[in-house]
């Protein structure tokens, strides 16, 4: 059971100073300022943008504005991936704030999902969570839980109450002492340099003989390239939450401490920094 | 002179194209899925599909509603195990993976919602 609390707290409220620009092509009645906003990172773009969306709703006409939807760099923001996901991917090792850009037209269909309301980003979350305890605890957790439990993690991360969604989520992170951790951990591995969205695979945290796997473990069966060897350069960065932890965590931990609300451990694996 | 030494290494190449020579190509790239309805949704009567592991599950939402002809404003809703419905830009090979028994993965699909 999770029991580091401080490691809890700092993980929930990270925040990522950012800020939003209209892109140039939108239509806009007088010239637009930036927003600046700082981002929870544990929770979802959609979610937290509305004042984003009434300060550039001033300068511009109802029929000039379409689905916003947001950029950076030309990447366009899944709002179904949690927000520290997305920096990590996408943004680190780059000056702060984060520039973001702000569209009102040509939805990207191909990239993004629509987000026509909270309750779509709710039913997305709930899931993940299913989801995820399908393979920690073949799912049987959530599914003892009451409708009233599942409404107040969706709270909790909405309204960013710590203490609220961590009443309910510590029966997630729950598991037999026996058994050594979850039966799967639930993990997601990203990279900007594939096609493919993710890589997620059964893994469990301990080996068959009752041995800890650690973070090294997992990379170096789903991705060996992200591991540095012995004798070469470092060419990747292994991120979760903005930190680099070291290879010899112990997975089970990881997947009760540095997991995001959505009950899954949020891995990116990026190139590293050539300058 | 130093250039022969650089043009060796190419570390992005190398994992794309293990996936690529391991196994007998079609063997490995395809899955097999069996749908069922529930509720009110028309039941189809090949059941099981060999699906491509890139498909996204919108991609397969949409060769469902196309196959029992609804209409494109129509909802269709994908579970697996009956509990969680995966995002739409997910692939059914990583489900397959994770969430498989029995050499396939067996998917449910409705027109409402049927699991919370």
């Amino acid at each position: 059971m999770a029991d580091d609390k401080d490691v809890l707290r700092d993980v929930w409220f990270g925040r990522i100073p950012t800020s939003f620009t209209l892109y140039q092509d939108e239509i806009t009645e007088r010239e637009a300022d930036p927003y600046y906003l700082l981002l929870p990172r544990v929770s979802y773009l959609t979610l937290v943008t509305d004042k984003v969306k009434k300060h550039f709703q001033k300068v511009m006409k109802q029929e000039d504005m379409g689905e916003m939807w947001l950029e950076y760099e030309g990447t366009p923001l899944k709002w179904h991936y949690p927000i520290g996901l997305l920096f990590d991917l996408h943004a680190s090792n780059t000056a702060l704030p984060w520039n973001i850009t702000v569209h009102f037209k040509n939805f990207p269909e191909k990239d993004l999902l629509h987000c026509t309301s909270n309750y779509v980003i709710e039913a997305h979350f709930m899931s993940c969570i299913k989801e995820a305890d399908a393979l920690k605890h073949k799912g049987q957790v959530i599914n003892e839980m009451q409708k009233k439990d599942h409404k107040q993690l969706w709270m909790g991360l909405q309204n960013d109450k710590f203490d609220q969604f961590w009443a309910i989520n510590r029966k997630l992170m729950e598991y037999s002492v026996e058994e050594g951790g979850f039966r799967y951990i639930p993990f997601r591995i990203y990279q900007t340099t594939s096609d493919r969205p993710f890589i997620q695979k059964l893994f469990r945290p301990v080996t068959a003989e009752g041995q800890t796997h650690t973070l090294g473990d997992l990379l170096k069966e789903m991705f060996s390239a992200a591991v540095t060897p012995d004798d070469g350069e470092k060419k990747y960065q292994v991120v979760i939450h903005g930190i680099e932890p070291v290879l010899e965590t112990p997975l089970q931990w990881l997947s009760e401490h540095l997991s995001y609300p959505d009950n899954f451990l949020h891995i990116s694996v990026i190139p590293m920094p050539t300058d | 002179m130093s250039e022969s030494a650089d043009s060796s290494a190419e570390p992005s190449a190398e994992t794309a194209t293990v996936e690529e020579t391991a196994g007998s190509a079609d063997e490995k790239k395809k899955i097999d899925i069996l749908l069922k309805a529930v509720g009110d949704a028309p039941i189809m009567k090949t059941k099981k599909w060999s699906v491509e592991r890139s498909r996204t599950v919108q991609a397969l939402g949409l060769f469902i509603k196309k196959f029992l002809k609804l209409e494109p404003a129509e909802q269709l809703f994908i579970y697996v195990n009956q509990s969680f419905a995966p995002s739409p830009d997910q692939e059914v090979g990583t489900l397959f993976e994770c969430f498989g028994s029995d050499g396939k993965l067996v998917l449910h699909y409705c027109k409402s919602q049927a699991w919370g």
